[in-house]
């Protein structure tokens, strides 16, 4: 049985987790908080390893978004986001 | 005794076939003198069916263009005898070095264990492979090489296929039980066929610059991203024999092709990777685009298509010729048995499914290759980045640089081919893989276990006593004189005596380092059915006859 993402909480001192996650990016200017934030998103996932764990929360993270030239948003509920290197029309 | 592969050139001269009044009958007609087409010819003519290759040239490879040959492609030219000499040419190489702006990010081994024949790669200029291969073809009685022969037209007929030739002195019509179209990627015989190609063209341009120089650089790859001599570009360096060096600039899509060819430009790119004062010679410079696709099917009744014809992938990983080298090893002993009449036509439907399955995992691992290296938008730049700045420093991020995920062979674990195992086995050599190689001494002298092999099938036996029971040494004689033989080969710790194993028939491997019973998870016993094409076909942990005719009767598609 596949594992799955926790949503429930889970981090005993949130108020303490927040204040550090916006003290992390303490006098960056945004492209250097977009390098951190993405160094951080690929360390907490070599972190949690299962890819079906991370696939949910990409799902999650996606979820509602409706994409600029206004295709179909994501959902929570999809199986997962689209895997990677399938065959598409040129682009 | 220096050939200039690059510049000869091979006379067109008329066949006994123009003259005929109806169109001669031949079994196979291979149609494309490259990598792909030489190597199916000189397997089937091995497998005893005299080919016919046609090509629309008479010159070798214009450039060097495939110059990284894989070591299941030298495994595969070893069973056909031209390894070596590739090999000697070659540059062997094994490292690659990945670098991100101004600094080393990280270096890999591709081999990281010994006790292999062939190193990871070689490079290897695409004409001197052409050229061994070709006078490998032309040395053998049953393979006729005829230059300048363009194909015009095909016809599928019931019982063959017919093509019209166009040459020098006009057309003329032949017929073959089967034809192998190893035309590339603009495929002529796809074309004629109205087949198609499908999958996903990608927008940006590559420069290749060979150079001529003498240079300290090591024989290894070495692959920049972002470097300060070519900005938001990747760069990619490679060793090539007689001194030469391929260089490969990204370009991206907006450049003009035409100019970007002329020296004027191609020189002050090379100088600003080399140094102002670098000494060079510009031996060769192409400028290419390509795709990731494939034909949904790579057998259309008696037309089947192998290499480029069939698949594309990006040159990122070296998938191209080395995947269509796998194409026709893979096609030849079906062929060569269904022609023979001991395996029926559906055995050349499985030489599609395995082969369409081996592209799809080519064509995803250059896909996600080429989306690492040349990013489409913004955010997956930053994550490229991010990924590179942090591989630096931390070994969980360097696996998921890509700057190629180098080719190697497809496992053909789903393959209708394979007998399912019965018995427990831990490790690779499961039903479907390639079969790894491992130093062993035959006759007293030291070898390889790989060349023991290929050409038929073998049942390979571990016997820890030091040489077969009386009963195995019975089955396996029995196995040897069925319809499609099974080839004996007994692997003993150490020989006995000289002699101990001694049996007509039977090749007895000393695996004195007990490096191929750990790579084989084999105990005392163990028996490994191997394929022509030395795919693990079979396995169990003792031998029984019966067994093994049934699994030889499945991977020939026989009842």
């Amino acid at each position: 049985m596949a594992a799955t993402l926790n949503i429930e909480p889970n981090i005993a001192a949130p108020d303490e987790f927040y204040e550090a996650l916006i003290e992390t990016h303490r006098d960056l200017a945004p492209e250097q908080s977009e390098l951190v934030n993405a160094k951080l998103i690929l360390l907490l996932a070599n972190h949690i390893g299962d890819l079906d764990i991370l696939r949910q929360a990409m799902a999650h993270a996606r979820a509602g978004i409706a994409t600029t030239d206004g295709g179909p948003t994501g959902s929570a509920n999809a199986p997962g986001v689209p895997r990677g290197g399938e065959r598409k029309e040129a682009s | 005794m220096n050939v200039d592969y690059q510049r000869l050139e091979f006379p067109y001269a008329r066949c006994a076939d123009q003259d005929l009044a109806e169109p001669a009958r031949h079994r196979v007609i291979v149609v494309g003198a490259g990598p792909i087409g030489l190597t199916m010819a000189i397997d089937l003519a091995r497998h005893g069916v005299p080919v016919v290759v046609l090509d629309d040239d008479c010159r070798l490879s214009a450039g060097s263009r495939a110059i990284c040959f894989a070591k299941r492609t030298l495994e595969i030219w070893d069973r056909l005898d031209v390894g070596q000499r590739m090999v000697d040419k070659g540059v062997s190489w094994n490292v690659g070095k990945v670098f991100f702006q101004d600094g080393l990010v990280y270096s890999f081994n591709l081999l990281p264990e010994s006790g292999h024949r062939r190193p990871a790669f070689i490079n290897l200029q695409q004409y001197y492979c052409e050229g061994y291969l070709y006078e490998a073809a032309a040395s053998l009685p049953n393979v006729e090489v005829r230059w300048k022969n363009r194909v015009v037209a095909v016809a599928q007929r019931p019982d063959h296929v017919e093509l019209t030739v166009e040459t020098p002195e006009g057309s003329y019509r032949l017929q073959g039980d089967y034809v192998v179209a190893c035309d590339g990627s603009r495929s002529p015989l796809r074309a004629m066929l109205g087949l198609e190609t499908r999958g996903r063209v990608f927008r940006d341009r590559f420069l290749i610059a060979d150079v001529r120089m003498s240079a300290g650089f090591p024989a290894e790859r070495w692959f920049w991203f972002d470097p300060p001599f070519h900005r938001n570009q990747s760069v990619l360096l490679h060793m090539q024999p007689d001194n030469v060096w391929r260089i490969d600039f990204q370009l991206g899509w907006s450049v003009d092709p035409e100019e970007e060819r002329k020296p004027e430009k191609v020189i002050p790119r090379i100088r600003s990777l080399l140094g102002e004062d670098a000494r060079f010679e510009l031996e060769w410079v192409s400028i290419y685009t390509f795709a990731c696709q494939r034909m949904d099917r790579f057998r259309h009744a008696r037309v089947i298509f192998a290499g480029d014809a069939a698949h594309g992938v990006s040159p990122f990983g070296a998938r191209g010729a080395n995947s269509g080298v796998q194409d026709v090893d893979n096609l030849g002993w079906k062929l060569a048995l269904v022609l023979a009449g001991k395996a029926p036509e559906t055995l050349l439907d499985t030489y599609a499914a395995e082969r369409e399955f081996a592209a799809d995992e080519n064509i995803l691992n250059s896909t996600r290759s080429t989306d690492f290296i040349t990013p489409k938008s913004e955010v997956s730049r930053r994550f490229r980045n991010a990924v590179l700045k942090l591989a630096m420093d931390h070994p969980f991020a360097r696996r998921l640089v890509n700057s190629g995920r180098l080719s190697v062979p497809a496992t053909l674990a789903q393959s209708t081919l394979n007998t399912p195992d019965g018995d427990a086995f831990a490790g690779a050599m499961v039903p479907g893989a390639p079969a790894a190689d491992a130093p062993v001494r035959v006759d007293g002298r030291d070898d390889w276990f790989l060349s023991q092999t290929g050409g038929g099938f073998a049942a390979v036996v571990f016997c820890d006593d030091g040489a077969p029971s009386p009963e195995t040494a019975s089955t396996l004689h029995s196995l040897a004189q069925q319809a499609i033989p099974v080839e004996a080969i007994v692997v003993v710790p150490a020989l006995r005596d000289t002699g101990a194993g001694a049996q007509p028939g039977v090749t007895v491997v000393e695996d004195a380092q007990r490096m191929l019973a750990q790579r084989y998870d084999a105990r005392n016993g163990t028996c490994y059915l191997l394929r022509p094409d030395q795919h693990v076909c079979a396995r169990w942990r003792r031998l029984v006859a019966t067994r093994v005719a049934a699994a030889v009767a499945r991977a020939t598609c026989n009842p």
